[in-house]
C-alpha cells in the first residue's frame, strides 16, 4: 500500500497505531515500546514540575519531539474551565496545537461529560487548537463536535483501561458514515483483534495505552498491535465479502464423479 | 518575598519569572508557567516582576494516554 499516510490539517500521520504513555515502568520502557508500535504520535499528560527533586528524568528526554509528534490530553477534568486551562497550557509547553481533549463526566466509567466537551471544542477551536475529542459512541454528538471545529473525533470503544474491545461497532459504522472528519477509535482496545476490528470498520486510526502498558510483555503487544493496525486497514482497503446465511462452495461442481 | 509554587509556601529574593525558574533548575523550553491563573508567555519570564503572594503554577509533560 503506497502513502497511505493520514493526514489530518495539513499534517501527515505516518502510523494510524497512536500509543499513550501512562503506566509504563518507567521512561526507558515508555521509549522501547514506543520505538516497537512504530507510532509517531504519543499521548501525553500535563502535571506539576516536580520542583523538590530536580534530579528526576523528563519524559522529553526519552521521547524526542522532533521524531515524534506529542499529543498532550486533558485527562483528569471534570469541567469547561479546568479543560480549557489544561489545554492552553499544554500548548505553552509544548510545540504544538494539538489538544487530546477530555471532558470527565464520571470517575467510575470515565465516560465523557459530552455537553462540557462540546463547548470546550467549540472554545479551543476557535482559539486555534486542533481539536481531538474523547466522546462516546454517539453519531450525533460526533457530528455535532465535527460542526463544533473538532479536527478529528475519537469515540471510545468501550470505557477507558476496561479491555473490552469495540462495544457498539454498529454506532462506529454510524460515525463513519457520516463523519467528515477522521474517526480514531480512542479507549477500551484489549488486545490486537481490537485494533483490527476498529481498523476493519474503517477508523482512521486508534489510539491504545492501557493494553500495551498492561501487558505482561509490553513491547511484544505493541509490535502485535501495530500489525493488527496494518492488518485490519488492509482488509478495510480490499473489501470484505457480504456476511450470507447460507454456503456458497468453493469448489466447482462441473467435472465430479 | 513569599510565594508559592506548585501548592508549596516558598521565599525567595528573586525579583523575576525567569530568575525563579533559574533558581529552580527548570528549564523553560518545556514547561508552561501560570502567574494568578494568568499563563506567561516564555518570552516574557524575565521581564515579568514576582509580587508578594503570588500563586506560580509550572507544568509539564508526564506519562498519559
Amino acid at each position: 500500500m503506497k502513502n497511505d499516510n493520514l493526514v489530518i490539517r495539513g499534517i501527515e500521520f505516518k502510523s494510524r497505531f497512536w500509543i499513550g504513555t501512562g503506566k509504563y515502568k518507567d521512561f526507558e520502557e515508555t521509549a522501547r515500546v514506543i520505538e516497537a508500535s512504530g507510532a509517531d504520535v504519543v499521548t501525553v499528560a500535563v502535571r506539576r514540575v516536580n520542583i523538590t527533586d530536580r534530579n528526576s528524568s523528563n519524559l522529553l528526554d526519552f521521547i524526542d519531539p522532533r521524531k515524534y509528534k506529542i499529543l498532550p490530553n486533558t485527562a483528569g477534568c471534570y469541567n469547561v474551565e479546568d479543560a480549557l486551562r489544561y489545554s492552553r497550557l499544554a500548548r505553552e509547553a509544548g510545540v504544538s496545537d494539538m489538544i487530546k481533549l477530555e471532558v470527565i463526566g464520571d470517575e467510575r466509567t470515565l465516560f465523557p461529560d459530552t455537553i462540557g466537551l462540546l463547548k470546550a471544542t467549540e472554545v479551543l477551536a476557535k482559539e486555534g487548537f486542533i481539536v481531538f475529542p474523547y466522546t462516546n459512541d454517539d453519531p450525533i454528538m460526533a457530528k455535532r463536535l465535527e460542526d463544533a471545529g473538532a479536527a478529528a473525533v475519537m469515540p471510545l470503544g468501550a470505557p477507558i483501561g476496561s479491555g473490552l474491545g469495540i462495544r457498539n461497532p454498529y454506532n462506529i459504522k454510524i460515525i463513519l458514515e457520516s463523519a467528515r472528519v477522521p474517526v480514531i477509535v480512542d479507549a477500551g482496545v484489549g488486545t490486537a483483534s481490537d485494533a483490527a476490528i476498529a481498523m476493519e470498520l474503517g477508523c482512521d486510526a486508534v489510539l491504545i495505552n492501557t493494553a500495551v502498558a498492561g501487558a505482561r510483555e509490553p513491547i511484544m503487544m505493541a509490535e502485535a498491535i501495530k500489525y493488527a493496525v496494518w492488518a485490519g486497514r488492509l482488509a478495510f482497503k480490499a473489501g470484505r465479502i457480504s456476511k450470507k446465511l447460507y454456503a456458497t462452495a468453493s469448489s466447482p461442481i462441473e467435472g465430479m464423479l | 518575598m513569599n510565594i508559592k509554587v506548585n501548592g508549596k509556601d516558598m521565599e525567595t529574593s528573586e525579583v523575576n519569572l525567569g530568575g525563579l525558574l533559574a533558581s529552580l533548575q527548570i528549564m523553560p523550553e518545556r514547561v508552561a508557567v501560570e502567574v494568578n491563573l494568568k499563563i506567561i508567555r516564555k518570552a516574557d519570564h524575565h521581564s515579568y516582576k514576582l509580587c508578594e503572594g503570588d500563586v506560580i503554577e509550572i507544568v509539564n509533560f508526564v506519562g498519559g494516554g
